[in-house]
């Protein structure tokens, strides 16, 4: 018998049922992802042509094959721009207060704990709040722009979250050295924290772009649809990609349904793209990898 | 940057010396204060706004709006919120027992068992999850989950028919609570699996080192180390995956039936949901309808903002979990 005690066949079995669970439990969330990709490309290519992204739906009946999304893809465009215009600055604006100004006042503490719970809002609880303020409430009719209010709203959290962490990576010495140069806080903040953190933060705002850009229920009450082209994201219903497949697939029909896979392939395509983006900027500018 | 420095371009020693030498201090101090403020009124403002136009829409209501299992806003004006947000938490509750044990499984796997060149990639791959956005999953359910949930739905049926969830007569299989209840799941799986990975590899390690010197098989240290240190942070992060499972629309809004009542039967075609009905509802609503439809968000909004502000407090508690929170 040798010196060291061999582990019983009981406890070494019950360690490998766990391995083996646990192996399996990351098989099983997988091939949910394989599944979509897999279903999404192959049902996708077979309406992914020319037509489909150069041509609307208007003059297209229910049951017609032909047609395309080209005003959802404008659409989802033009939201998707200016939810960003307003969402990025409030965010990375809040993100410096919480970082440089209010660290740790009560106001601060308050903000940063919101800025958690609002992460948490539904998006059709977003899109509820537009639809009762801006519409019924301030009487604007449906409009792109209404549903980039939404889209907003969704985003300022999630941007906020990402440019506080880089903010905080940013080494104390760079703003001390600063001082001691004579600059000012705000010039400081302006021309060495933002700019050290600003890979990062662009990161985080693709992340976040990705995230709004699929989201379809606020669009739902805000937007709402339409076949015709329009460019004017701030006069009458325009339509979004998510609200395209969404709309094509409640339609019980297989040119319908042809439709809504190619659309989901195009809106796949254009949040896997941003998010491969913003993949290689922060891998590119990380720390790791010496340069 | 405790002490006051005397600078000449005033730098973080005295507002006075900042003031004179640099107008833009108090204006960009203002602005991003300001942009903090600005997410503090909106939150308020989604509180008020949707009461403010619920309100009208209540007061029209000729049933018990917290009892009436009917919605009917549009035509007999009676209306409630029980069935809805019974399906909603039935919906939610079930994909939450799906997805936490499956997600404590990855977090493990990224965190301990993986090899540690691959852990990063697979752990992006997981992440990938989150980023497919809802209305796929929506698509992806109705066209390929429902018909193939078919089967094993008849199957369990006739097997398991004396459990109360696997019961019901006639239609078996379809659009039913259990498709959206699995999609709900794969949707929230990703978040509870990252914030739960984030948890498990701050774990202290002196301890799982311990448990290793004294024998302990792998299994045996994370039961004794890992898993303890773990609990709060995994209980908080299926918090957070209720909340979102409850708000989430477009994926059970495609899948659900859209019926109004009370059933514990997911297999047979009834569900709905408090979003689904929403998204469903919404196009065709009077504007009595679209109150009623507001005053189901606040109910959402209210129960999504409760579990929440739960889930963010028991992480805030911990120091250890401040990275993992976000």
């Amino acid at each position: 018998m040798s010196a060291i005690q061999r582990i019983s066949t009981g406890r070494r079995i019950k360690d490998r049922v766990v391995q083996g669970l646990v192996y399996l439990a990351f098989a099983l969330a997988v091939v949910p992802l394989i599944s979509v990709l897999w279903l999404v490309i192959q049902n996708g290519l077979a309406r992914f042509d020319l037509e489909f992204l150069t041509h609307s739906m208007r003059g297209i009946g229910a049951r017609d094959a032909g047609g395309g999304a080209y005003h959802a893809i404008i659409g989802t465009l033009e939201q998707v721009l200016l939810a960003s215009v307003i969402a990025v600055p409030i965010g990375v604006l809040t993100a410096i207060y919480l970082v440089e100004y209010g660290t740790g006042g009560r106001l601060s503490r308050t903000i940063s704990f919101f800025v958690d719970v609002m992460t948490g809002v539904p998006s059709i609880v977003a899109g509820l709040f537009i639809f009762a303020f801006w519409i019924l409430f301030l009487g604007i009719p449906f409009s792109g722009f209404a549903g980039a209010l939404a889209l907003s709203i969704l985003m300022m959290p999630t941007v906020v979250r990402s440019a506080e962490e880089m903010l905080r990576l940013v080494p104390n010495d760079l703003r001390e050295a600063s001082y001691a140069l004579g600059v000012p806080k705000w010039r400081t903040i302006l021309k060495v924290v933002l700019p050290t953190a600003l890979t990062g933060i662009i990161t985080g705002v693709m992340l976040a772009i990705a995230r709004v850009a699929g989201e379809t229920a606020p669009l739902l009450l805000t937007v709402f649809f339409t076949d015709s082209i329009n460019n004017d994201p701030f006069n009458g219903p325009q339509m979004g990609l998510p609200l395209y497949v969404f709309d094509q697939a409640a339609r019980p029909n297989d040119t319908a349904i042809d439709r809504a896979w190619a659309g989901a392939l195009t809106l796949i395509l254009i949040v896997m793209l941003l998010n491969l983006v913003a993949r290689l900027i922060a891998w590119w500018r990380s720390p790791s990898r010496a340069r | 940057m405790t002490t006051p420095v005397r600078t000449r371009g005033g730098g973080p020693a005295t507002r006075r010396a900042a003031s004179r030498r640099s107008s833009g201090e108090g204006p960009f101090r203002f602005a991003s204060t300001g942009a903090g403020v600005v997410l503090l009124g909106v939150m308020a403002a989604i509180a008020v706004f949707l009461i403010s136009e619920a309100i009208p829409a209540l007061q029209a209501n000729k049933g018990n709006f917290f009892t009436e299992l009917i919605w009917e806003p549009n035509g007999s004006q009676v209306f409630g919120i029980a069935a809805l947000a019974f399906g909603t938490v039935l919906s939610s509750a079930l994909a939450l027992v799906i997805a936490t044990p499956i997600a404590v499984g990855v977090a493990l796997f990224i965190s301990h068992y993986a090899p540690r060149r691959l852990a990063g990639p697979l752990g992006y791959l997981v992440d990938l999850l989150a980023a497919v956005p809802s209305v796929i999953y929506g698509l992806w359910g109705l066209v390929f989950l429902v018909p193939f949930l078919k089967t094993p739905s008849v199957w369990l049926n006739e097997h398991l028919g004396w459990f109360p969830l696997f019961g019901g007569e006639g239609v078996i299989g379809g659009k039913t609570m259990l498709a959206g209840a699995i999609v709900l799941a794969i949707m929230i799986l990703p978040i509870i699996a990252a914030i739960s990975r984030e948890v498990f590899l701050q774990a202290p390690k002196i301890n799982e080192e311990a448990a290793l010197a004294l024998g302990a098989t792998r299994w045996e240290m994370i039961r004794m180390a890992v898993l303890p240190f773990g609990r709060p942070g995994v209980i908080s992060a299926a918090m957070l995956g209720l909340g979102r499972a409850m708000g989430e629309t477009i994926a059970v809004a495609l899948i659900f039936p859209a019926t109004f009542d009370l059933s514990f039967q997911i297999l047979t075609p009834h569900a709905n949901s408090i979003a689904a009905n929403i998204a469903n509802g919404f196009g065709e609503a009077t504007p009595i309808g679209r109150g009623a439809l507001i005053a189901s968000g606040l109910v959402l909004f209210v129960i999504t903002l409760l579990v929440n502000m739960g889930a963010r407090m028991v992480i805030a508690r911990r120091k250890e979990y401040a990275r993992a929170a976000a």
